[in-house]
Parts: structure tokens; C-alpha cells; sequence
């Protein structure tokens, strides 16, 4: 390679740094995949040999981490429109659409043969499935097309819990089937509260946004209804082997609080809102993050004390 | 003696490829302690030789 080639200051094809490629796997998104997917492995009634277990939860989370890659070799022509998201690798040139695509897919495959391998093919098919909805379903087709992408694609961030339990039991059970209803229900009014104190453009991208399609009005009855029908799943799953008395006292409390924030975003009106910058909606979401992490911590709690026979009915 | 100082492409590309023998490292030790793992389990067996093929 002759100097004039390495002295260009933009060098944006096959010359991308190992942070850029670890940046396309979205790690704040797959933070939270290892996290629910470690408390559905943990929670089953199943032991798993600990070094299987890490493995599973690893490849996991390089599957989630996949799919994002996948998501941003889509979606590069808006992420270079919206600010939020121009610096991400692709739109920033430093790493191109191809190479974004082949590393999505390679790790896509590979993780998924390796966790039916590690594990077994159920847990897998899970994997796949969740990336196959992430990338197709949500990013290809829903994303543009309607303002209830966020509700429906909201079920690939849901998966992981389900993936985890599989991992030790090798099926799918109503618990499971809980942990995922739980955050596929909570996904639209976490994501609806940031969207109503987030000045996006969304609008420029085309993206068909509930704030923007439906107006913001529309945007906090959906808040409040989504919260109304999340409450009895979160506090039903007490009274199933992943509950207890500590977690019934946990979701309680957490959606008594996030009943009153959604009470309170929709008894709102714009011009109050912006009159105190949006402070209900901006702790609201806040509450969300923290609403997700109390009861899943909870389940690991009463999964972690039932072997001393503490903390079960 | 004086050498020059690398490129900052040079230092990416040092980057790039460290990191990437890492992570292949760590995926070689991943794989033997899955091995070691499946085959010091209770239920693993060795696959019975079929006597009629010998």
C-alpha cells in the first residue's frame, strides 16, 4: 500500500476498527438481552451445567447482537437522515453496507447452529426466530409501514426470556410465556413516553411514528391503555412458579407507580407539558427502565431463595 | 535508529486483527470446555460401535 493510499483522511471501505464492528452489535440493546435471557436461564426448574449456561447466554446475546447488525445494513439510508442516529458505523463511513451485512449474517448463523449445539434446537429455532422477526417482520416490512411497528416489533426484544428458559428445559412453558408477555407489553408505553419528550425526525426518515401519524393525544390514551392491560400480567405471573411473595410485592408496588405515571401522561396536555419540559413523561420513562429491572431481578430473587425453601407459596 | 511513527490505519488494523484473534481464542476455549462439559455429564454416553458393520 503506497502512503498516498493511507494518508487519505477518509478511509471508509475494509479499514474499520474493531470498536466499529462491536458498535454495529448494539451493545446497550444486547446489555438488556443478557440480562432477561440470564433471569429465564436461571429461573427455570432446570439446572444447567454452568459453563453451557454462560455459553447459551453468550450466544444469545450474539444473536441479538446480529440482528442489530442486520437492523443498521437495513435501515442505513434513514440512520444517515435522522441525527440520532448518523453516528452509527455505517452512516458515518466507517464501516460499509456489505461488510455491516456479512458480519450480521455470519454471526446470525453461527449463533444460532452454536446454541442448538450447546444447548439444544428448541432454544435455537427460538434464536432464529427472533432474529428472522427483528430483521424481516420488524425492520423490513413494519418499521415503514405502520405506527404500531413499535408495538409489534416490540416482540423481538420480548424473546429472550423464552430463549433462556429454553435453554434449561428445552420447551416453552406459561412462565415463559409470561416473562414474554411482560415486555411485549411493556415495550409501546417505555417507548411512546420517550417519544413524546424526544424531538425526533422520524417524520424526515418516513418512518410512520404514533406521535406524529396519530398525534400525541392519541399517543398518551395508548400509554395508558397498554399500562392498564400490563398490570394483571405482571402481577399474575406472582402466582406462578417464577413468582412469590417478594415478587407480588415487587410488581405491586412497580405498577401501582407506572398506573399513576400513565394516569398522569394522559390526563396531561401538550401545552402543560412543554411548560414544565416534558417532566411527567421524562420520569415516566425513567420509572419504565426501572419498572422492567425490578420485576425481572425479582423473578431471579425468588428463583435464587427457592432452593432454601424461602420466598415460594 | 529511528522508526516511524504507525499510521493511525495501522494502529486500527492492529486493533482489528488483536481483537479478532481474541475472540477466536476465547471461542476455542469456549468450545473445549462445552466438550469437556457434554462429556463429564451423567446422561453422555459413547455412541455403541454396530458390531454387524465390522
Amino acid at each position: 500500500m503506497s502512503d498516498a493510499s493511507i494518508s487519505a483522511s477518509e478511509t471508509p471501505t475494509g479499514e474499520a476498527g474493531f470498536g466499529d464492528f462491536y458498535a454495529l452489535l448494539k451493545p446497550r440493546v444486547m446489555s438488556l438481552v443478557v440480562f432477561t435471557a440470564l433471569v429465564g436461564l436461571l429461573a427455570a426448574p432446570v439446572g444447567v451445567h454452568p459453563i453451557v449456561g454462560f455459553a447459551a447466554i453468550l450466544f444469545i446475546a450474539i444473536g441479538g447482537g446480529a440482528s442489530g447488525a442486520l437492523n443498521m445494513w437495513w435501515d442505513a439510508d434513514i440512520d444517515r437522515i435522522m441525527k440520532r442516529t448518523q453516528g452509527r458505523p455505517i452512516p458515518a463511513g466507517k464501516v460499509t453496507e456489505g461488510e455491516a451485512f456479512a458480519f450480521g449474517i455470519t454471526l446470525a448463523v453461527m449463533s444460532v447452529i452454536m446454541l442448538g449445539l450447546a444447548a439444544n434446537f428448541v432454544a435455537a429455532g427460538l434464536l432464529a426466530f427472533t432474529i428472522f422477526f427483528y430483521v424481516v417482520i420488524y425492520s423490513m416490512w413494519l418499521k415503514r409501514w405502520t405506527p404500531q411497528n413499535i408495538v409489534i416489533g416490540g416482540a423481538a426484544g420480548a424473546f429472550p426470556p423464552m430463549i433462556g428458559w429454553a435453554v434449561a428445559t428445552g420447551g416453552i412453558s406459561v412462565e415463559s410465556v409470561l416473562m414474554f408477555t411482560i415486555i411485549f407489553m411493556w415495550t409501546p408505553p417505555h417507548f411512546w413516553a420517550l417519544a413524546l419528550f424526544m424531538k425526533s425526525d422520524y417524520e424526515k426518515a418516513g418512518v410512520p411514528m404514533l406521535t406524529v401519524t396519530h398525534g400525541r393525544r392519541t399517543t398518551r390514551v395508548h400509554i395508558l391503555v397498554y399500562t392498564l392491560l400490563l398490570a394483571p400480567i405482571a402481577i399474575g405471573a406472582a402466582f406462578t412458579s417464577i413468582g412469590g411473595p417478594i415478587y407480588l410485592a415487587v410488581a405491586v408496588i412497580l405498577n401501582a407507580a407506572f398506573l399513576k405515571g400513565a394516569f398522569d401522561i394522559w390526563r396531561r396536555d401538550e401545552v402543560s407539558a412543554e411548560a414544565d419540559g416534558y417532566r411527567t413523561e421524562k420520569k415516566v420513562f425513567a420509572l419504565s427502565l426501572f419498572y422492567l429491572f425490578g420485576h425481572f431481578t425479582a423473578i431471579l430473587v425468588q428463583s435464587m431463595l427457592a432452593p432454601y425453601g424461602i420466598g415460594s407459596w | 535508529m529511528s522508526f516511524r511513527e504507525p499510521h493511525e490505519i495501522h494502529k486500527r488494523r492492529f486493533g482489528r486483527n488483536l481483537g479478532l484473534g481474541l475472540v477466536l481464542a476465547a471461542f476455542v476455549a469456549l468450545v473445549f470446555g462445552l466438550t469437556i462439559a457434554k462429556v463429564s455429564n451423567e446422561d453422555f454416553s459413547v455412541p455403541q460401535q454396530n458390531e454387524s458393520a465390522s
